[in-house]
């Protein structure tokens, strides 16, 4: 479904090139939630940004369904972390959520259909008519989120989409991104530095290195598929997978892709994370 | 106290804040020229006077009107190449470095200055002051949208590209509703320029218009009737940019109320 092989990217700036990513290679097979995770600054929104086809990677390439993405490929949905700046304030809910099918061409009946589906299914069926900035920051990330439930999407990635709403609210964006994952049957790339929600919502959950990074781990996520925010996270092998991930990240702070076998082109002796061009 | 009155109330009052001065800078102008001698000076009663019988009936047509068309035509065009300079400036790095140090040029340059050189290739009919209006009331308008357009943001132009809103359609939903504040601002502007420079342009060579008139009233010492044009003037400027004020408050609705949103959250 979704193959990233080799994928390394480098910044270059005038005065230094900062390797983000080194070489990133892992799979997402139809149908999965996968997370990604990862010390602060790894690159996870360099790496989402070279998936969803908004930025193209130094080398290696990104396959979605065995075609390389050069572009914004139409089947992907992206939700960003602010929500504040990827709504248009100036539409209100409705419109927002309607905005990117008018190219999809459906006819009138099956656009309004999928907007009223796609707002019902996050809970916003009250909200159509108000505008953006007249509602909560988690209200407002449902309405990112209803847009792309409305796109029916292949793949759904969303990059730290619950980072800047408070506790609760991020607990039942979880639960509803987890119910609607399996209703639609969506592919879903969650990015997240918070080891809880890493573990709490994916099948599987990558572990990234910091910068230039690498994948650190592969973990599947062995949970049961019926999940709550009260039994799972008590579970004895929540705490387990919790505390491997947090120490897969406590390794990671000290580990990066110049720990793995250095490209030959590139000397020891430089500072880890910059070469000077 | 119900919703009602109080709207009503918070209305009233809001008239009254607006209307006080303007009530009292008349009633000043009224008794300090009460029993003013000064040929110069007429008694306000005596240019409120003549103000009917010189603006209405035929003035109206032959003067007010062709005046209002000239301002509406260099306004509106300004608007449109303004707006769509603007856009181009905007969103090609290469062409910003290419026309900046020219526009910043052009735009250093007073427009009444040009009046005359423009006569000599416009003539001296409405092609003339229309160029005058526009030449003058583009700037604002230009580097305002220039502004807005860069300022588009970057979350919400990935948002665009990924959802495949691209051309026509990313240009009217992204890129202009996202600079309509600045662009509204620009507009504002423009148009105080717009009517300063209808009359300068009438003033140098014309057979009609406000400023030919007024010109033309105090070149034959009819002192009350050029004040008379002189107070069309200050309320015709004041019509507009209440139409202006209105236009914006429906336009940028949501402009205000996110400005709001945020103030409070």
């Amino acid at each position: 479904m979704l193959d990233v092989r080799d994928l390394q990217k480098i910044y270059t700036g005038r005065h230094r090139n900062v390797e983000a990513l080194r070489n990133l290679t892992f799979h997402i097979g139809a149908g999965e939630l996968v997370c990604l995770v990862g010390p602060s600054g790894c690159g996870k929104t360099t790496l989402l940004k070279c998936m969803a086809g908004l930025l193209a990677p130094t080398g290696g390439e990104v396959r979605l369904d065995g075609s390389p993405v050069t572009g914004p490929p139409p089947g992907m949905a992206v939700v960003f972390q602010e929500y504040g700046r990827s709504l248009f304030a100036w539409m209100n809910v409705r419109d927002n959520v309607a905005l990117p099918l008018r190219r999809k061409k459906l006819g009138k009946a099956r656009e309004r259909e999928l907007v009223d589906h796609a707002l019902e299914v996050v809970g916003l069926a009250d909200a159509h008519r108000a505008y953006p900035w007249q509602l909560s920051g988690g209200m407002q990330q449902r309405v990112a989120i209803a847009r792309a439930v409305a796109f029916e999407p292949k793949v759904l990635l969303m990059d730290e989409p619950f980072a800047a709403v408070d506790a609760q609210t991020r607990a039942e964006l979880e639960d509803l991104i987890r119910r609607l994952w399996r209703e639609l049957g969506v592919t879903v790339l969650f990015v997240t530095h918070d080891i809880d929600e890493a573990v709490y919502l994916g099948q599987r959950t990558l572990i990234l290195s910091t910068s230039p990074t690498v994948v650190q781990e592969d973990l599947t996520i062995d949970l049961p598929d019926e999940r709550d925010q009260l039994h799972t996270r008590s579970s004895t092998r929540f705490a387990e997978l919790r505390a491997h991930v947090y120490e897969q990240i406590q390794r990671a702070k000290h580990h990066h892709g110049d720990r793995e076998a250095p490209p030959a082109d590139r000397s020891e002796n430089l500072a880890p994370q910059t070469t000077k061009s | 106290m119900t919703r009602t009155t109080t709207t009503v109330i918070t209305l009233v009052r809001r008239v009254l804040l607006a209307l006080g001065l303007p009530a009292v800078l008349f009633a000043v102008w009224w008794f300090a020229t009460a029993g003013s001698t000064d040929f110069y000076v007429p008694p306000l009663s005596t240019v409120l006077g003549r103000f009917g019988e010189v603006w209405t009936g035929e003035r109206l047509l032959s003067d007010v009107v062709p005046s209002l068309a000239r301002l509406a035509a260099g306004y509106l065009l300004a608007v449109v190449a303004g707006v769509g300079l603007g856009l181009v400036i905007g969103t090609s790095r290469v062409v910003r470095d290419v026309l900046e140090p020219v526009l910043e040029l052009f735009r250093a340059i007073p427009p009444p200055v040009l009046v005359p050189v423009i006569m000599l290739f416009a003539g001296i009919g409405d092609t003339m002051k229309v160029i005058v209006i526009v030449s003058g009331c583009i700037w604002p308008i230009l580097l305002n949208t220039v502004e807005g357009v860069r300022a588009v943001d970057e979350v919400l132009s990935d948002t665009c590209r990924s959802y495949g809103i691209t051309g026509p359609s990313r240009l009217w939903h992204l890129t202009l509703r996202s600079a309509s504040p600045q662009i509204i601002t620009g507009m504002r502007q423009a148009l105080s320029i717009a009517i300063i420079l209808m009359v300068i342009s009438e003033m140098f060579a014309a057979s009609n218009g406000l400023g030919f008139t007024i010109v033309q009233f105090q070149r034959s010492f009819a002192i009350p009737e050029m004040w008379s044009g002189v107070l069309l003037l200050g309320l015709l400027g004041f019509a507009l940019s209440l139409l202006f004020r209105f236009a914006e408050n429906r336009v940028l609705a949501w402009y205000h109320g996110l400005r709001r949103a945020q103030r409070n959250p």
